[in-house]
């Protein structure tokens, strides 16, 4: 018995672990957008940074359960590290995305203790408290962090010592959607692991999956740990190809416009985060050309409508269509998995 | 230093007018409304309106500033609130913020963004003495006038009989039912009532506290720890809790103001870790 349920979960797992036909797509239409879309780098950039800071916030919003509202206590972190860094003589960027990475994983390790505890509510208020707290040591620590002026005089080496910065955002571009594409790629495998099973049990019912022998709470340490670095690696991101960090990265809109980005998308399928990140960055491009000065009104009606629509709904919809649409190109196959909706949190 | 503490508890007080509703539907109801301050704000304006437009004097505006954002508080939450209810709480978070954006704007939209300026009428300007106390007058009405409204809603929660079918309702609104109490009218008239002493509160803090479109997300987080803090089973948690953040507040920016809001964030924080159900509730 024991062996066969064990082989079923195994083939279950690395049929959902198989890339298909929409993914690859999703990919290759990334990446002619470096070729085709030259003058539009600077804010494909910005989408590519926003697209994995959501990433990270699907894994533990998404996979565990989490409702977060300070997750861009991670995101600041990061960009502030690697802003340092790069200030003070660190000039290469890989080094700066790992040492970011690094430090917010800390502090995502560190936090990770208080959200274990607890109601949604309680989570909410530690989460905001947490980037609340580091908003203001940013602000008042101004000799490290410029303060009130932000970080200024960033000068990046070229990455891995061969491609220069340019003007128009090309390499950074290039360079932010490699490394989300690497990023994401370990996040998919992460969560087609035993690993990511256990996570969307937790996230399912807390207490059947400590009573079937989860560790619960190390595994929500281990993912709040992970998608801190995420988030770390994306405000990195931002802070080195815009080559300056202001107290903005740590604000509370940062953390409620990636709830936003996530839920746009569709929450709990990694996708979710990357496609609202397009979806909200032109919105947001067309509002704020639209009325500058009124375009968070569009953004809160958006938002309104889109829970009076019920979220759930409407993203099982879209990926119902994408699946028929492809499934048509491939064989009809049963998933062994039962499929877990991203309906309870 | 007495000063500190008097201004520090009416601060507390405002706080607590404020956030009352708030406690009410988030800690009886169970609905995490990030737009509480939104109400807040909407009775600031409607003073800050009717007294620099139309010139009407302060304390009649209080009325109004009551009873426009409860209209609004009524209509939103028959409208809107009300199929909310049994959401997850993440889908409370996001309509709530997207209530306090289109808040913002449309403020920001219709009045401009600068401070509003109100002019508290000159019986309630100054300070005297009292006791060897420096003892400001607008302040001392605001204690008034909040541990009026304290005592009065303690008085309708515990001794009434609409306080006791609110506790019902809240309790198991499925029973409660059975009971042949009208839960929706309930919930309705108590989020009325919420919304209008927040709009209330509004109007007497918009002194004190400023008065701008950014507002609701300003004061979003105090109005989170009061009710998380304070605990949500009860009125007297969230009454001690602002009084305490107001204390604490006034008292920091007065003796350590390099270290800003961070005491408190780091005092909320601790606070939830340690007593994740509010400092003066029981477990659940």
């Amino acid at each position: 018995m024991q062996s066969t349920t064990a082989e079923t979960v195994r083939t279950g797992l690395s049929r959902r672990g198989r890339w298909g036909l929409g993914e690859i797509a999703f990919w290759l239409v990334a990446a002619a957008t470096l070729f085709f879309l030259p003058e539009r780098h600077l804010i494909l950039n910005e989408i590519a940074i926003i697209g994995l800071f959501a990433l990270s916030l699907d894994l533990i919003l998404g996979y565990a359960g989490i409702v977060s509202l300070g997750h861009a206590a991670f995101f600041g972190l990061g960009a502030y590290v690697a802003g340092i860094l790069a200030k003070n003589g660190i000039t290469d960027p890989l080094a700066g995305l790992v040492v970011a990475a690094i430090a917010s994983a800390i502090l995502g390790f560190v936090t990770s203790f208080l959200v274990l505890r607890g109601s949604d509510l309680t989570k909410l208020m530690v989460t905001l408290g947490v980037a609340l707290v580091l908003g203001e040591l940013a602000n008042q620590m101004s000799w490290l962090t410029g303060g009130a002026d932000g970080l200024q005089g960033i000068s990046m080496g070229p990455i891995l010592g061969l491609f220069e910065f340019d003007i128009f955002g090309t390499v950074a571009y290039a360079y932010s959607l490699v490394v989300t594409f690497v990023l994401f790629v370990l996040a998919r495998r992460i969560v087609v692991s035993p690993f990511g099973l256990s996570l969307r049990s937790i996230r399912d019912n807390p207490l059947r999956a400590r009573a079937v022998g989860i560790p619960v709470n190390r595994r929500l340490v281990a993912v709040y740990t992970l998608a801190a670095a995420y988030a770390g690696v994306a405000g990195g991101l931002l802070a080195q190809t815009t080559q300056f960090v202001s107290l903005d990265v740590l604000a509370f809109h940062r953390s409620a416009d990636v709830m936003l980005v996530l839920v746009i998308g569709g929450v709990g399928y990694l996708y979710g985060g990357l496609i609202g990140a397009v979806v909200f960055k032109v919105l947001q491009d067309v509002l704020s050309a639209w009325t500058p000065q009124y375009w968070q009104f569009w953004i809160g009606l958006i938002l309104v409508l889109l829970v009076l629509a019920g979220r759930e709904r409407l993203t099982d919809k879209a990926r119902f269509a994408v699946k028929r649409f492809f499934g048509r190109f491939k064989a009809q196959r049963t998933d062994a998995m039962p499929t877990t909706s991203a309906r309870e949190i | 230093m007495l000063t500190i503490l008097f201004d520090g508890i009416a601060y507390g007080m405002l706080l607590f007018v404020l956030a009352c509703g708030l406690a009410v539907t988030l800690g009886l109801m169970n609905f995490v409304n990030l737009a509480h301050g939104a109400f807040a704000m909407a009775g600031g304006y409607v003073t800050a309106v009717l007294m620099n437009r139309f010139g009407v004097p302060f304390l009649l505006t209080l009325p109004l500033a009551f009873a426009v954002p409860a209209i609004i508080g009524l209509v939103l939450e028959r409208t809107l609130y009300k199929q909310l209810y049994a959401r997850s709480h993440l889908d409370q978070v996001l309509f709530s913020i997207g209530l306090v954006f289109m808040a913002v704007a449309a403020v920001d939209y219709t009045m401009g963004s600068q401070q509003q300026m109100i002019q508290i009428p000159t019986w309630l300007q100054g300070r005297v003495e009292i006791l060897g106390i420096q003892v400001g007058l607008y302040r001392s009405f605001i204690i008034a006038v909040c541990g009026v409204l304290v005592v009065a809603l303690q008085f309708v929660l515990t001794r009434t009989r609409f306080g006791s079918r609110l506790r019902a309702a809240v309790d198991d609104p499925r029973v409660a039912r059975g009971l042949g109490i009208n839960v929706s009218v309930i919930f309705a008239t108590t989020f009325a009532v919420g919304s209008g002493l927040a709009g209330l509160g509004g109007a007497l803090g918009a002194e004190i506290l400023g008065l701008d479109p950014t507002f609701p997300l300003k004061f979003m987080i105090y109005f989170l720890i009061v009710v998380t803090v304070g605990g949500t089973t009860s009125i007297t948690g969230p009454f001690l809790g602002s009084l305490l953040l107001g204390i604490a507040d006034v008292a920091g920016k007065y003796y350590v103001p390099s270290l800003g809001a961070f005491v408190i964030y780091t005092l909320m924080i601790v606070v939830l870790v340690l007593r994740p159900q509010g400092l003066f509730a029981r477990a659940r």
